[in-house]
């Protein structure tokens, strides 16, 4: 007879476990869902998750995608590690990227080694000015963050759709939706001749190594982890709560918007109405499949950008239409929180008796 | 003995040769990219028809639905030029710059852009259609039907392909009716059909009887047949969502220029242009006239739709007034593309102003 018994702790093997059970179920699940709508299960899988990335290209698109994901869920972890619920990292990553792009389209027509950092900064400072609202009305008029930073991804949306189809449109452009495009001054360098990762990765990377260094190394990532656990520990042990909820959002902030600098300065080069697929939102999943650990964020970014480019190369060798990149999506978090269930649970097994 | 050898080596080399290029032109593959799902009946559905006529066409044809605009259209096309395809259909404008930028490493395969404006190298053509002919039917039927001389118009985004239509469709109903006014909504969305039936429903609630559409769901349509007034299909035959509804639609019909565009590949005569093609051309079709269309109108459509196919009429024909009332086409002249192209102002009749 099996019996399901409440751990005492939550197992700290198992935490890190699931993740990788979630994406196996995942793997298994898809197969299963390939196989009722008509294809080989294990072609799909392979045009899903190998094809894509078997060559040096394919790599580095895998890479390109990953970045912007990686950079906002590490800058997510801060929020949800402290009990703050910043959905709205994609419309923080769209503000970044007006305010960078509108500092870049001021120097549309000039070359200089100044402008790069500016556009980078300004993006950052987007970014932050745009996540510091939900948390502002958070810490002094008790609003829930929640909704707040929700909305405000539609209202960024907004502004940008109306600097590009007005104001910021390009004057040479036949009145169609999009700005100028950036001086190569304004552009984040590429690696490598040929490929389209650029130097925004180094961004990605230094944010998982500042990150790692803030939640396991300083104070400040111990009262974060506190405060996650227990707001009221928190509150009795003194913390100063109201200022480390504004300095998680314009972390998150700062990241998101860099994120949104890479994606205009880098592969697109201009702004206009559609900079990102929706990365703030996808990075939520990343930031908890990567169970909030800079490394494991890593693992999850990338696991997830495949996804992305799977359904692209599967629906053009194998005709499987697009969307499904996006059940497969939905499926790692649905199985990574059903998975869940094991952190608090076990299965016990005990003989029968006569 | 020994010429006899040779030559027959040769005639056979020179057969082999021909083979493989028949061969090699007859496997021509076209790929298309798509900005919204084939299911959107719409303006994605009405591409993928065009395909499916390619496909008829005996060619190979693959597909990649709701690629969006942003970094992850060039990676696509880049993979549809790497595997093998020789002639790739991007259908959206956001399409623009990326196809253009693989285009130019890719100089063997041919590329078409629809609704564009850049052709920065020789394998890129662009393509589009002038539906503002369309809309000059579409404004001749809603002139004569509406009671309330109010017509409800649900634009997308302010662009002279939005513009153009705006006008085009009141000019003909001012022909028809003068009195008639055009009341805009601007959805600032070419799908979304929660957006569009709210902005439907505002233009009903404002007396609008007559509602035309420049977004691509089938939301408006719905909510005119709910509404109990009259509305147009947009870019496919939208009669089956609201029998009652729908006077006409307004279909872009691509397959033939595929077609064509692919044909001309397989041929080696496949050459860079930009085709901007009309009624006459078949690109845009209109559909089957609703039989609560009185007989005369119907005579009088059919005419125009002959008369606009042979250029006899033309949708932009002076005098035409913007709202202020300055003169932008003189009497007996017509507009000619360049300034269709960069159309940006009203003409007088249609209420409000461009979004800026």
């Amino acid at each position: 007879m099996i019996k399901i018994v409440k751990r005492d702790q939550p197992s700290k093997a198992i935490f890190f476990f699931t993740p990788v059970l979630a994406i196996f179920l995942t793997l298994i699940a898809g197969g299963i869902i390939f196989y009722i709508l008509g294809f080989k299960p294990f072609e799909a899988l392979k045009f899903f998750f190998i094809v894509p990335i078997a060559d040096k290209y394919g790599f580095s698109e895998l890479l390109l995608k990953a970045t912007p994901l990686c950079l906002i869920a590490i800058g997510l972890s801060f929020c949800f590690k402290s009990n703050n619920w910043n959905i709205g990292a994609e419309g923080q990553l769209t503000f970044g990227a007006i305010v960078s792009g509108g500092v870049a389209l001021l120097f549309y027509d000039q070359e200089g080694f100044y402008i790069l950092p500016i556009v980078i900064l300004a993006g950052a400072i987007g970014g932050m000015i745009y996540a510091s609202i939900p948390a502002i009305l958070k810490t002094y008029f008790n609003t829930n963050e929640i909704l707040v930073s929700l909305m405000l991804v539609y209202v960024s949306k907004l502004i940008l759709d109306y600097l590009v189809v007005g104001p910021w449109s390009n004057p040479e452009g036949f009145n169609f939706p999009e700005t100028r495009q950036f001086s190569d001054s304004a552009r984040l360098p590429l690696l490598f001749e040929g490929l389209r990762i650029h130097a925004g990765i180094f961004l990605a990377l230094a944010a998982v190594v500042i990150s790692w260094f803030v939640f396991y190394k300083t104070y400040l990532g111990f009262q974060m982890k506190v405060s996650g656990f227990s707001l009221k520990t928190a509150k009795y042990a003194g913390y100063k709560g109201k200022k480390m909820i504004i300095l998680v959002f314009l972390i998150s902030g700062a990241c998101a918007g860099l994120a949104g600098v890479g994606e205009i300065t880098g592969p697109i080069g201009q702004l206009h109405r559609e900079v990102s697929p929706d990365y703030g939102f996808t990075a939520i999943i990343v930031a908890f499949l990567g169970r909030l650990h800079p490394v494991g964020i890593i693992f999850a970014s990338l696991v997830v950008a495949i996804t992305y480019l799977g359904a692209e190369t599967a629906q053009i060798f194998m005709q499987i239409p697009k969307y499904t990149g996006q059940v497969f999506q939905g499926m790692i978090l649905f199985f990574l929180l059903a998975s869940d269930y094991l952190l608090f649970f076990k299965f016990k097994f005990i003989g029968s008796k006569k | 003995m020994h010429k006899f050898l040779i030559r027959s080596f040769v005639s056979s080399l020179v057969l082999l040769f021909t083979l493989t290029v028949a061969a090699i032109a007859k496997d021509v593959k076209a790929a298309f990219v798509y900005i919204g799902p084939t299911g959107d009946h719409g303006w994605t559905y009405q591409h993928d028809v065009g395909r499916k006529a390619v496909e008829a066409a005996g060619f190979k044809t693959t597909y990649v639905e709701g690629v969006p605009e942003s970094a992850d259209a060039e990676r696509v096309l880049r993979q549809l030029a790497n595997s093998g395809h020789d002639i790739i259909f991007t259908t959206s404008f956001g399409y623009m710059n990326p196809t253009n930028k693989v285009a130019k490493e890719f100089p063997n395969v041919k590329f078409e852009h629809a609704t564009g404006y850049k052709r920065e190298h020789p394998n890129v053509a662009t393509y589009a259609a002038r539906f503002y002919e369309g809309r000059t039917i579409l404004g001749t039927i809603a002139g004569t039907m509406t009671k309330s001389n109010v017509i409800g118009y649900v634009a997308s985004f302010p662009i002279p392909e939005v513009i153009r239509g705006i006008n085009s469709f009141t000019l003909a109903a001012q022909k028809v009716n003068p009195n008639i006014k055009t009341k805009i909504v601007w959805a600032f969305t070419w799908y979304d059909p929660g957006k569009e039936a709210e902005a439907a429903k505002a233009l009903i609630d404002q007396g609008a009887d007559v509602i035309a559409q420049h977004t691509d769901s089938t939301a408006i349509v719905q909510m005119a047949e709910k509404a109990g007034v009259y509305a147009f299909g947009q870019a496919s035959d939208m009669d089956k969502f609201a029998p009652k509804a729908v006077l006409t639609s307004v279909e872009n019909n691509w397959g033939p220029y595929y077609v064509d565009r692919v044909k001309a590949v397989a041929n080696g005569t496949w050459n860079q242009k930009d085709t901007w093609h009309g009624i006459g051309d078949g690109m845009v079709v209109i559909s089957g006239l609703d039989s609560q269309m009185p007989s005369d109108l119907q005579a009088k459509v059919k005419k125009l739709q002959a008369d606009l196919a042979s250029g006899k009429v033309h949708s932009f024909t002076g005098p035409i007034y913007d709202q202020k009332g300055n003169l932008m086409v003189a009497e007996g002249k017509t507009a000619d593309d360049g300034m269709l192209a960069g159309m940006m102002t009203y003409v007088k009749g249609v209420e409000g102003d461009i979004p800026k």
